[in-house]
């Protein structure tokens, strides 16, 4: 059992990294990795969202929207399929939960808080966010594995957002052509960088 | 003469000059020729001469030995695999040599370089042509100087490439290396990705099917006795029962299939030698790589597999097959994309020894896993050296506030 979770914590961070396999949450990643420090402080706001809001997306998924899941209420509601709430739903999630855990840190919490800060509001847009919910449901996770898989996604993020800062300043000492510079050169650093985690690609865990 | 030659039109290239707009291809044909004019004036902290150019012809100097792998072993594995049945290619090498009525015959020595001559230097001229020709537009346009690390990046490209890899593709991957490796981030010592590795990189993944697999001797298909993938793809399917009909002599001094530079471990090690001493190559890094392979592979071969028999395979062997030592020789220790502090080159080059083994191991779509552990380890070379940093930072404040 323990195997199989460290399993999918492997995959979820190193072969299916969100920035760097599937390229979501791009905006974010290309933003906010200028400096390696704001780069840690949205790689640690990832990492939590993701853990809170892919379990929470689960339950929601299992016992409201699967087709049968109000079941449990009254055995009539046996018969709703409400999964085509399913994006609206999970958007909604994670912005209200993004929201809720902002102010419980602000208020219990308020050294972590100042850390995090401006990204927790800033990620609940991001793509990689909405997408491991979306992979949690297409993959059919259970509960723990979708724990575990919301903690590797939310690293994985964070390894390579802080990887790609890290470059970024010391390309500093570049001298990159006038029109790459800036975004453009960010792009094919992200495409480089990608083709280093091609290593784990094709990985059987 | 030449020198006089040089002299004699260098007016031409300066401001003011009918040539000027060439002037940085002939400062390249000058100071890689001549050591630079330009010395430090009045008191300095320089306690040597060597700058990069010299620097990079060390390196050149140190490829000698995998060179002439690459022209003896890329003969003779063709030649053995032609003298045990296989049909010679179909292309103007064999031609060449029936023509030179050479033997395809194992045990003559001259037969062997000449026909591994014969497939290496084209891929190796091609290399020079396209990225020279890169790295000289680039030089003209931008206006910086011609760099001796492009002696490097193209020595070390054919090196790592199969025999009989279509021209036309070295060309491409040449120009996807030097190009978007290298040119884009303003040249020699500003790139992120070792450029030779992204070349080789860019092509394994665009055209797996001519470096991957069976192309690693340049023969038509090889008889069954004859393997023409590497052993490490044999370890893959079998284990240890692949490695039967090589010993690891053979192994070591590098006459097995491969890629064209990358087989000879020995050949390699002189060139570590010369690296270290001359203090050109890092080798903290050489031994991290060492260090985290034998614990790596221990650590495999302690837990096993019953269904992965690559589990089995011992460090030693790691180190002989394909190009480990190759990649921690020549790719890991690259000064401009390695980490740049002492600290974080112990950490990168373990971080390298224990991930080619893994990739190797546990990764089934790479039984080589030595360019993409040091690709894997360029990328975050960059975030070791800042934590290394910080700590050191973090570390003196403490001692300062104390």
């Amino acid at each position: 059992m323990v195997e199989h979770y460290l399993n999918l914590a492997v995959k979820a961070i190193f072969v299916e990294n969100m920035a760097l396999a599937f390229f979501l949450g791009m905006c974010s990643f290309l933003a906010v990795s200028k400096k390696v420090e704001t780069a840690v402080g949205l790689g640690l706001a990832v990492i939590f969202v993701e853990t809170i809001t892919v379990p929470l997306n689960n339950l929601i998924f299992h016992y409201l929207l699967k087709d049968g899941g109000l079941a449990w209420v009254h055995p009539a509601l046996g018969q709703y399929d409400l999964t085509f709430l399913g994006f609206l739903t999970y958007i909604g999630t994670i912005a209200a939960s993004v929201q809720i855990v902002e102010m419980v840190l602000e208020r219990y919490v308020p050294a972590l808080h100042a850390t995090l800060g401006i990204f927790l509001p800033l990620i609940a847009v991001n793509c990689a966010i909405l997408g491991a919910s979306l992979f949690m449901v297409e993959r059919a996770y259970t509960f723990g594995e979708s724990v575990v898989f919301g903690f590797g996604a939310g690293t994985g993020f964070a390894l390579a957002i802080v990887a790609l800062a890290a470059i970024r300043e010391r390309m500093r000492y570049s001298n990159v052509p006038d029109g790459l510079r800036g975004l453009g050169i960010t792009f094919i650093v992200t495409g480089l960088m990608a083709i280093g985690f091609m290593a784990f690609a094709g990985i059987q865990l | 003469m030449l020198r006089r030659t040089l002299d004699r039109y260098e007016h031409l290239f300066h401001k003011g000059g009918t040539l000027e707009r060439l002037f940085p291809l002939y400062d390249a044909a000058d100071t890689f020729l001549y050591t630079p004019k330009s010395v430090t004036p009045g008191p300095s902290h320089v306690r040597d001469g060597i700058d990069l150019k010299r620097l990079m012809s060390l390196v050149v100097v140190s490829l000698i030995g995998p060179i002439a792998m690459a022209f003896y072993n890329t003969g003779y594995q063709a030649n053995r695999a032609i003298q045990a049945g296989a049909q010679p290619l179909d292309t103007w090498q064999t031609a060449a040599m029936q023509a030179l009525d050479l033997p395809f015959a194992p045990d003559v020595f001259l037969a062997c370089v000449v026909h591994g001559g014969l497939y290496f230097l084209p891929v190796m001229l091609v290399t020079y042509a396209v990225g020279g020709m890169w790295e000289g537009l680039f030089a003209q346009v931008r206006g910086h100087e011609i760099n001796e690390g492009f002696l490097v990046t193209g020595m070390l490209i054919p090196l790592t490439l199969p025999p009989a890899i279509p021209l036309w593709q070295v060309a491409l991957g040449t120009s996807f290396g030097v190009v978007i490796g290298k040119e884009i981030f303003g040249g020699t010592g500003m790139n992120i990705l070792n450029p030779a590795l992204t070349a080789r990189a860019f092509l394994f993944f665009a055209y797996p099917a001519e470096i991957s697999g069976d192309v690693w001797v340049a023969a038509g298909s090889t008889p069954d006795a004859i393997a023409g993938a590497t052993y490490l793809s044999a370890v893959t399917t079998s284990g240890m029962a692949g490695l039967e009909g090589v010993s690891f002599r053979d192994a070591f001094f590098g006459f097995v299939p491969g890629s064209m530079g990358e087989t000879s471990v020995f050949a390699c090690l002189l060139g570590a030698l010369l690296l270290v001493v001359t203090g050109v190559g890092s080798w903290r890094i050489m031994v991290g790589v060492t260090l985290g392979t034998v614990v790596a592979a221990a650590g495999l071969n302690a837990i096993g597999s019953t269904t992965n028999p690559y589990f089995e395979l011992p460090f030693w062997w790691h180190m002989v097959l394909g190009g480990w030592a190759f990649g921690m020789v020549y790719m890991a220790t690259d000064p401009v994309t390695g980490t740049h502090t002492n600290t974080g080159r112990w950490i990168y080059g373990v971080l390298i020894g224990v991930l080619v083994v893994l990739i190797r191991v546990v990764n089934p779509a790479y039984p080589e896993g030595m360019m993409l552990a040091i690709l894997l380890m360029n990328v975050f070379a960059a975030t070791i050296d800042y934590f290394v940093v910080r700590a050191n930072i973090r570390r003196r404040q403490a001692r300062a506030a104390a």
